[in-house]
């Protein structure tokens, strides 16, 4: 699991880092629970601004009762805990977005006013000073060395070293080039070498940074669709209870009971779902404060909401699955030659060749003991995609490594004339997904390489995880069907697309979409962007192209495409957590019915004291406590908001299973033993 | 309490139950329009219904016009009965002459029939003509249950759409759930019922003479024909007075135990032909295992509470074994009482055959419960269905959410608009409840109708709410409810009951069927095994127990602890 966490400049990781809370975010926190009383601030919190209003009828009945001279102890005690209650609830939400806030100004300290160098003609490339907010997309600007990118744009010409850090907390520098996938550049990153030409792609204040920042704050945060969902539900509970409560009055009086109207509000707040509703914002908010530990930047809390909810992981084999690169796994020797000798014509003829896959054939020549040296005056044949082989030649001899057809006809054969062990070899390794590479020395053949896509260790079993949770995964990929699937069963992926392009790609999204399944999928190329957009879970990488950074409505600041697996387990987290602290919320209400009821009756109709089952104190501690435990709930609860409950692969009902004994059995028996504890210190230090 | 009791108990609800399966199967066929062997009789009519009334029977509706014709079908039918009964003085077929209803009385028995509900604020026998019986009443004891039924017809076909926007046709429904199912059976039982010695003639009374040589005028009618659609349709509004204790309803233990049967026997199978037809067998299963499980507690629980010799006899040393015999027929005892009173107040039939007023306060609070959870287990015909599947739904969401995943239900998932019809279907039977219960609890002129004071008084009053808001209908016999305050605002809590709540069902079906039809995935909750029974039981019972705690704390409970001290 990855443990990198954004970082402010500097290299400077505190500001978000670590799920402790720092005593600033805390006090900040506590001030912002005030400045939340605001009622037009809980007006999207229909629960909380209940409980504000019965807070405050209860508040001018005490001062009511302190002006008549009436016993007010504890109509100023229940008072003050339904304030407090208010104030926890406000409390979880500043918490959750203080964590936010500590992140976004670190990103702002970032952003420093820049003069850029505005090319004002092309031809002589005459460049003139101009404020980086007064750039206009589409303008192209210079950045030498040492100079910070005053805007988000897209490379037009050069190739630089940038560093990132501002972005990605990661100091060593990228390069930047323009044309490919690398072309993107952000505001507020800093060329270290070279110099590029930079097209404005994004206006200040639209930019990749401010997006982050008001993402981060949460700023432009909307309830998602199932917040919204929940909150209808909790909604319609808090009228049923409101109903439940105000009839008692007529009721109460049938029965000869004249019910004070203030317990009947403290009853109120305690069945009221107060401990989901208090923590229904900060639990939303926190999910996208732990992606961003994940330095996954969420543009919506829809986005994390779909990624619990994705059916279809398309995951690209390339860097996801494989480690990117082909490695030569064993060279066999043509009839008649030796393993030595075939192996020494393998390293001669790799020698020149730099990629990954060359030097896999020489790393694997040297644990084999042969090594060997470019010989002086050697000519280099370099690989072309028409001639499909390369090698070299010295002193008379050459070397020749390549496509197996390509090779055998340079050695002017036909493929038919291989021998027989050779040709079974090639028919092997193809088969088993590897592609094997012909090896002439001179004008013969002297063996085939086995190079392989090694799957990365670990992948099957996250795989497998997945598919508990109900994901399926799809390997994308442009090898054969023949590799594909020799790499799909061996990595264990549900299912496969064989020589997939962008079209390919955007054609499976839709079909899966069609059956109403949620798809997932990273990408960071231009050609990914239509179906990042498409997809329901787009995770572009931060070093992708500009057209895929938009595209996405995630962007992963470390470009690490099996994050993807993690920010599926975020959503679920985020989900389940809502659903665990309701399911709580709601069992809680048996208890407290069990201590207010009798209480409420007890004088006017002494049989009911029967159902006082916890042998409370007395009416009224029986009545404060239950108000007691239902604030202090809210605060327990508040680090299980933020951190979420721990999401556990192992099947959905087995989840359930245990999420249901946790919240729903533990919520109705936790608030029992709680009241009885606090009715005990209520009626031992004399509150009521 | 004897093995005997348990025995006939058991063996009621089991009969009962697996008769679902068969009844459930063939209805699912008549839902989908497919053959069956009573084609050759009613597809001709079938298609001569439809001839005259110019129904396309394949042209289907969206929620909002399925939902139009079922309230325009049911206001007609109440407008028809209104009349009817407001003049059946100047009507044929009244050879007692009785006189037209009081207008609030008429109002509420034609509200009253046409929601199913067949609360009876007046006495059978001393006021209705038989034409009124006939033509007025057990046309919508027909008509009341066929409606209900195509409701969960077009809600099972929600499930099964893919992205769909018809609901079927309610008109074609109607039709074919009245012509293959409800006459046919109504017609071979009303025959054997008739067997057993129940009534059926025009004629008004016979003439008996008892043992001690006195001359008994005995009130006669077309009661067989009544009988059987009022048990069968879950309408449960008797001919008599005394509902199914009257022997000319209820004569032997034959024709108790077809009545019990038949009270839940096709409730349940719309569960089963639900399941068919909304390709969910597993799921719907475990809605009937729910149902039964409570049915059966509750039919166990009234049995032990109406057994257990008081504390007051205990206290008078008259420690006999006999159970509270006070309210029931010596004919039917305490076992077969408790389970048609777990029966009817679970099924929302309402016909009883002991009057729940005199149980224990245990027994009758368990058979308040029963109502006030809504009447879902098994429930009406189609409105126990539709009933129990939007508790499934609210279970789906509270607990689907903590398996990680946007809940989902039989492939449809449960998002806000689900929620939003589903919470506001299940607020009306509280608002309606709790509110007029309330006000009527302090009205001086509500009051007059009771029999009782103190806690059994408050249980007349939400027994009588809960009863009209669950269009149950059956009555805690003490209540004197023919006056203008108790006929209206029961009148105004049946029509919430059923229309207030139905309505918001076809809107969420609307919703439902429009969404993707997904297959189940390995991350998706199960919601077909024991572990999603007891997670329905439970969000039924909390949530169920969490609105009306307060109240049966002040009714019932408290008689139950009153009783229990008050020898001490």
């Amino acid at each position: 699991m990855a443990t990198a966490t954004l970082a402010a400049p500097g290299g400077n990781s505190s500001a978000v880092s670590g799920t402790t809370l720092s005593g600033s975010i805390a006090l900040s926190a506590a001030r912002d629970a005030f400045r939340k009383l605001n009622p037009r601030h809980l007006a999207s919190n229909p629960v909380i601004l209940a409980t504000e209003v019965v807070a405050a009828l209860a508040s001018i009945s005490t001062v009511a009762a302190i002006l008549s001279h009436q016993g007010w102890g504890f109509a100023l005690q229940i008072s003050l805990w339904l304030w407090a209650t208010v104030l926890f609830a406000n409390f979880a939400e500043s918490i959750a977005e203080g964590r936010g806030k500590a992140a976004a100004d670190a990103l702002r300290a970032t952003r420093v006013t820049t003069s850029a160098k505005l090319i004002v003609d092309p031809e002589s490339g005459l460049t003139v000073p101009t404020p980086a907010h007064k750039l206009e997309v589409g303008q192209v600007v210079l950045v030498e060395a040492g100079d910070v990118i005053p805007a988000d744009g897209e490379i037009v010409e050069g190739v630089a070293s940038v560093n990132e850090a501002a972005i990605t907390g990661e100091s060593a520098p990228v390069i930047r080039e323009s044309g490919g996938d690398r072309s993107a550049v952000t505001g507020g990153t800093t060329v270290v070498s070279d110099w590029l030409k930079i097209r404005v792609t994004a206006a200040e204040g639209a930019s990749f940074l401010d997006r982050m920042i008001a993402m981060v704050e949460g700023a432009n945060r909307r309830k998602t669709p199932n917040e919204i969902a929940l909150a209808v539900l909790l909604a319609g509970l808090t009228l049923v209870f409101l109903i439940v409560v105000v009839t008692l009055v007529g009721l109460g009086k049938y029965a000869g009971v004249v019910v004070d109207p203030l317990v009947l509000g403290a009853l109120f707040i305690c069945l009221i779902p107060t401990t989901i509703g208090g923590l229904l914002s900060a639990v939303g908010i926190a999910g996208m404060d732990r992606l961003l530990k994940f330095n996954v930047l969420a543009t919506s809390g829809r986005a994390v909401e779909a990624a619990g909810d994705v059916d279809t992981l398309l995951l690209d084999k390339t860097g996801t699955i494989t480690f990117g690169n082909r490695m030569a796994t064993e060279v066999i020797p043509a009839p008649g030659v030796s393993d030595q000798a075939a192996m020494r014509a393998a390293v001669m003829a790799s020698l020149a060749d730099e990629t990954p896959e060359g030097r896999s054939i020489i790393d694997l020549a040297r644990h084999a003991g042969v090594t060997g040296e470019t010989p002086r005056g050697a000519t280099v044949i370099p690989f072309s995609a028409t001639t499909r082989l390369s090698g070299l030649e010295a002193e008379g001899q050459s070397w020749r490594k390549g496509a197996v057809d390509a090779v055998v006809r340079n050695l002017g054969l036909q493929p038919t004339q291989m021998p027989a062990e050779l040709a079974a070899a090639v028919d092997r390794i193809a088969r088993s997904g590897g592609t094997p590479l012909a090896v002439s020395e001179g004008d013969r053949l002297v063996g085939v390489i086995h190079l392989k896509d090694v799957v990365k260790p670990g992948v099957k079993e996250r795989f497998a995880d997945l598919r508990r949770m109900g994901v399926r995964t799809v390997m994308i990929t442009g090898d054969n069907p023949v590799t594909a699937a020799a790499i799909a069963s061996e990595a264990g992926v549900d299912d496969f697309l064989a020589e997939a392009t962008p079209e390919d790609k955007l054609r499976m999204i839709r079909e899966e979409q069609g059956k109403g399944r949620l798809v997932a999928m990273c990408g960071d190329g231009a050609n990914d962007a239509p179906a990042l957009a498409q997809a329901d879970v787009g995770v572009a990488m931060q070093t992708g192209t500009q057209a895929a950074r938009e595209a996405g409505n995630m962007v992963d600041l470390d470009s690490d495409p099996t994050k993807v697996i993690e920010i599926v387990e975020v959503g679920k987290q985020l989900l389940i957590t809502r659903g665990a602290l309701t399911t709580f919320s709601i069992a809680n209400d048996v208890a407290k019915y069990f201590a207010i009821i009798p209480a409420i009756f007890v004088v006017g109709l002494p049989a009911l004291g029967a159902l006082n089952v916890m042998h409370l104190g007395s009416p009224q501690s029986a009545i404060l406590s239950a108000i007691i435990f239902n604030a202090l709930i809210i605060v327990a609860l508040i680090p299980l908001a933020l951190r979420g409950v721990k999401y556990r692969a192992i099947g959905a009902q087995k989840l359930l299973t245990r999420n249901l004994l946790i919240y729903g059995l533990g919520g109705v028996v936790a608030p029992f033993v709680g009241i009885k504890i606090i009715d005990l210190i209520v009626t031992t230090v004399h509150l009521a | 309490m004897t093995w005997q009791g348990w025995a006939e108990i058991a063996f009621t609800l089991s009969v009962t139950i697996a008769l679902g399966w068969p009844l459930g199967l063939y209805m699912a066929r008549v839902w989908t329009g497919q053959k069956t062997w009573l084609d050759p009789v009613a597809h001709p009519i079938e298609r001569g219904f439809y001839a005259l009334c110019g129904v396309k029977p394949d042209e289907g509706q969206g929620w909002l016009g399925y939902a139009s014709a079922f309230l325009m079908f049911s206001g007609a039918g109440f407008l028809l009965l209104y009349l009817i009964l407001r003049v059946q003085g100047v009507l044929p077929l009244n050879p007692l002459h009785f006189a037209g209803m009081s207008p609030h009385l008429a109002f509420n028995t034609a509200i009253s029939f046409v929601t199913n509900t067949n609360w009876q604020s007046y006495a059978g026998e001393s006021t209705l003509s038989n034409l009124s019986q006939m033509a007025g009443l057990t046309v919508q004891n027909f008509a009341s249950a066929a409606a209900g039924i195509a409701v969960a017809a077009a809600l099972a076909r929600a499930f099964a759409a893919n992205r769909g926007e018809k609901l079927g046709n309610f008109w074609a429904d109607l039709t074919r759930v009245t012509l293959y199912i409800l006459l046919p059976i109504s017609l071979v039982l009303a025959f054997v019922l008739l067997a057993q010695g129940i009534p059926q003639t025009l004629a008004a009374s016979v003439d008996a003479k008892t043992l001690e040589g006195a001359k008994q005028t005995l009130v006669v009618g077309p009661v067989a024909s009544q009988e059987i659609i009022k048990q069968l349709g879950t309408n449960g509004g008797g001919f008599f007075n005394a509902n199914s204790a009257h022997p000319f309803e209820n004569p032997n233990a034959w024709s108790n135990l077809i009545e019990e049967i038949v009270m839940n026997a096709l409730a349940f199978g719309v569960f089963i032909a639900f399941g068919v037809v909304a390709f969910a067998r597993k799921e719907a299963r475990a809605l009937v295992a729910a149902a039964a499980i409570i049915v059966s507690s509750a039919a166990a629980l009234i049995y032990v509470n109406e057994t257990l010799p008081t504390p007051a006899l205990v206290h008078a040393q008259h420690v006999v074994a006999t159970p509270n015999m006070e309210g029931k027929e010596v004919r039917f005892g305490a076992p077969s009482s408790s389970v048609w009173t777990a029966m009817t107040t679970g099924a929302s039939d309402g016909g009883v055959n002991a009057m729940h007023e005199s149980y224990t306060p245990l027994g009758g609070g368990i058979a308040l419960f029963l109502i006030k959870l809504g009447e879902m287990t098994p429930g009406g015909v189609g409105s126990g269905l539709y009933g129990m599947v939007v508790m499934a739904i609210i279970a789906v969401f509270v607990a689907g959410l903590m398996v990680g995943r946007t809940p989902e239900y039989l492939g449809k998932k449960v998002e806000a608009r689900e929620v939003k019809f589903a919470v506001l279907a299940t607020l009306i039977l509280p608002t309606a409840l709790l509110g007029f219960a309330a006000i009527a609890a302090v009205l001086p002129e509500a009051l007059k109708g009771l029999s009782a004071n103190g806690p059994h008084g408050l249980t007349e009053i939400l027994y009588a709410y809960g009863s009209a808001v669950g269009n149950n209908g059956s009555a805690f016999a003490g209540l004197t409810a023919n006056a203008p305050w108790w006929d209206t605002t029961l009148g105004i809590a049946m029509g919430l009951g059923r229309f207030a709540y139905a309505i918001p069902v076809l809107a969420m079906a609307g919703s439902i069927a429009a969404k993707p039809k997904l297959a189940p995935t390995a991350g998706t909750l199960p919601t077909n095994g024991l572990q999603f029974v007891l997670l329905l039981l439970g969000v039924i019972l909390i949530l169920g127990g969490l609105q009306y705690f307060p109240p049966l704390a002040l009714g019932p409970i408290v008689e139950h602890f009153q009783m229990l001290s008050a020898n001490r």
